[in-house]
């Protein structure tokens, strides 16, 4: 069966303006609780600063434990937007229209929440400066290229240029349509950012080809950034458990199943708590789904591809490294919960269509790979660094400290905040595409049947 | 003293029918235009299709990324030699790894710079238009430099069929 709805442009605007132009009753509380935790995060952090990383649990030999989990984690939800935005868009696909801005927007405000976690976890984060900026100090020390330390802010600054670069340039057509609905400051603030947008030919067709052009450039870019993430491991020779050559693919494929999860987590929300039942339809879910079972199992074989290439190689330190991550109390709980959240329940639920199909079934699994997802990255970064090993001349076990779960938890609440902030001012499913789905579709005869026929523009 | 003015049609093929009647009635190519809220097929109004030059944006854009973290990268090893395992100075594929970035980074903000130069924005003067645009509305938009033809474009607007004619 076809599923289309017919929806005027009038309509549209309204329903899709509903949180833009009017304030919903639930968005100002949620807001004020969040900003509440937001600030006690960032007490915390200025603390965490002031009095030094003791506050932490990190000691050697785990110098990286929760903040770099919690990067890694920020850095693959990131890999949604680009994943929906950009492949989506190439290959055309039609559910992608109601998905594509809020995927950009998750993009923009995890690399934005990933890219802290770095600078804190350096203890004293004006001193990043002197590790990535080339200018002469006194010393005459330049950064070291040749580090990935130094190929990651690089990359992820290119992806969070890009990717707010690209979310602006979507947002043009919607904003005219704001300007047009608004008075006093507001028109003001929408007529400035408009740029006078009018919607002539010429400017739909440089959003069409400009759309695509962007597309193309930002997934080289949404592969290379999560390789070099990967790489900050894998050229730690001395560390096993990191130095695999799998780790750039695997670190991909991993960022685009926690990040496509998250787009579900989001989509679900949206449609429930603004009421875009007409825009948000479980067509959409059952669509996303489908991908997430190809990207899952994908991800899946690169998980045991890992292990296989760990144990094929006959290196005792790397087997008992798996041995530990597996079978050692408490690692093999968080694996075990890592392997049942991230791919054992969700999975198997997907495959089934009328799951696929229910909105809290698929808001729930999404937020299981997520769980799932961010063990993986403990269960990576941790035991390498935990395990005992000869000639260590001081070794703790790591427990993270109260401090650094609530920078954790902070994180979570400054993502939500950032994207309620966004979707007062803007609409978080871009219009002109929903536009542009009913005037590129009609409905043809066929036989008996009448079914809804897509116009596609070869470029 | 210049006139816009435009014709609001709550259809396409009206306003496909205005255009090709101020065509037929003399008017020069690029004075008149329309506007919608939502793309519409190329070519769906008969319209004038502009030529863009939008894929020389990311070309050039890349070109100066490219030289830029060339010598970004090269000088920042040679101004600080730090010799590792007796291999040379530069070290090529660290420097790809940065380069490559720098030269997307550079070809992204060159096709944004684009994308907005080619579809002429920031456009300060809005001219003749109207909200019900972005409600679904289109707009046929004539600019003269004179009332001279004022009527005429309003005729042929009016036996179009257009619902509301507005001067700006």
């Amino acid at each position: 069966m076809q599923q289309k709805r017919n929806l005027s442009q009038e309509y549209t605007n309204r329903v899709l303006l509903n949180g833009t132009l009017q304030t919903p009753k639930w968005w100002a509380p949620t807001v004020a609780g969040l900003g509440f935790v937001v600030l006690i995060g960032v007490i915390i952090i200025a603390t965490m600063i002031n009095r030094g990383l003791g506050l932490t649990g990190l000691s050697r030999p785990v110098y990286w434990g929760l903040f770099i989990t919690t990067f890694v984690f920020w850095v693959g939800i990131s890999h949604a937007g680009i994943m929906i935005s950009a492949i989506l868009r190439l290959t055309q696909a039609e559910w992608r229209r109601p998905v594509t801005r809020a995927a950009e927007l998750l993009t923009v405000c995890s690399l934005f929440t990933a890219l802290v976690f770095p600078l804190i976890h350096a203890g004293r984060p004006w001193r990043i400066a002197y590790w990535i900026l080339p200018y002469d100090i006194s010393r005459g020390i330049y950064p070291n290229i040749r580090s990935p330390l130094i190929m990651d802010p690089v990359a992820i600054s290119t992806y969070l240029t890009g990717s707010t670069l690209f979310l602006y340039i979507a947002l043009l057509p919607d904003l005219g349509v704001l300007r047009d609905r608004t008075t006093g400051w507001k028109n003001a603030f929408y007529t400035l950012l408009a740029l006078g947008w009018k919607g002539n030919p010429r400017q739909w067709q440089m959003q069409t080809i400009g759309g695509i052009l962007l597309s193309a450039l930002m997934l080289p870019i949404f592969v290379s950034v999560h390789s070099i993430v990967s790489w900050d491991f894998a050229v730690a020779s001395a560390v096993e458990g990191w130095h695999s050559t799998i780790f750039a693919p695997y670190f991909v494929i991993g960022a685009v199943h926690s990040g496509v999860s998250a787009v579900v987590t989001m989509m679900a929300l949206m449609r429930w708590l603004w009421k875009w039942d007409d825009f948000i339809r479980p067509e959409h879910f059952d669509a996303l789904a489908r991908l997430l079972i190809v990207v899952a199992t994908g991800w899946l074989a690169c998980t045991f591809l890992e292990l296989i290439f760990a144990l094929y190689g006959q290196d005792a330190p790397e087997i008992a490294l798996r041995e530990m991550q597996i079978f050692q109390w408490p690692w093999n709980l968080l694996f075990i919960i890592f392997m049942v959240t991230g791919y054992i329940i969700p999975v198997p639920v997907w495959c089934v269509k009328k799951f696929r199909n229910n909105i809290a079934i698929m808001f729930w699994t999404s937020i299981l790979v997520n769980v799932g997802m961010w063990l993986e990255r403990f269960l990576i970064i941790v035991p390498g660094l935990a395990r005992r090993t000869p000639f260590v001349f001081t070794w703790e076990a790591y427990r993270p400290s109260p401090v650094e779960w609530a920078i954790m938890i902070w994180s979570f609440a400054w993502v939500s905040l950032l994207m309620l902030l966004f979707s007062r001012f803007f609409p978080l499913v871009p219009l002109f595409e929903q536009k542009e789905s009913q005037v590129f579709t009609d409905d043809i005869q066929i036989g008996r049947a009448k079914v809804p026929a897509i116009v596609r523009e070869v470029e | 003293m210049s006139i816009s003015m435009i014709g609001l049609f709550q259809e396409a093929t009206p306003a496909a029918d205005a255009m090709d009647g101020l065509k037929n009635a003399g008017f020069e190519l690029g004075s008149f235009d329309v506007l919608t809220g939502t793309p519409y097929p190329e070519g769906a109004f008969g319209e004038h299709v502009p030529q863009h030059r939008l894929f020389r944006f990311p070309a050039f854009g890349a070109i100066i990324g490219f030289t830029l973290s060339l010598f970004l990268t090269a000088a920042t090893q040679i101004a600080y030699p730090l010799v590792t395992g007796g291999k040379p100075i530069l070290s090529i594929f660290a420097m790809l790894i940065i380069m490559y970035e720098l030269t997307m980074l550079a070809g992204v903000i060159s096709t944004v710079i684009g994308i907005i130069f080619e579809s002429r924005l920031p456009n300060l003067k809005m001219g003749a238009y109207d909200r019900r645009i972005t409600e679904g509305w289109i707009g046929v938009v004539i600019n003269l430099d004179d009332e001279s033809r004022a009527d005429d474009a309003e005729k042929v607007l009016n036996y179009a069929g257009a619902v509301e004619i507005k001067k700006a």
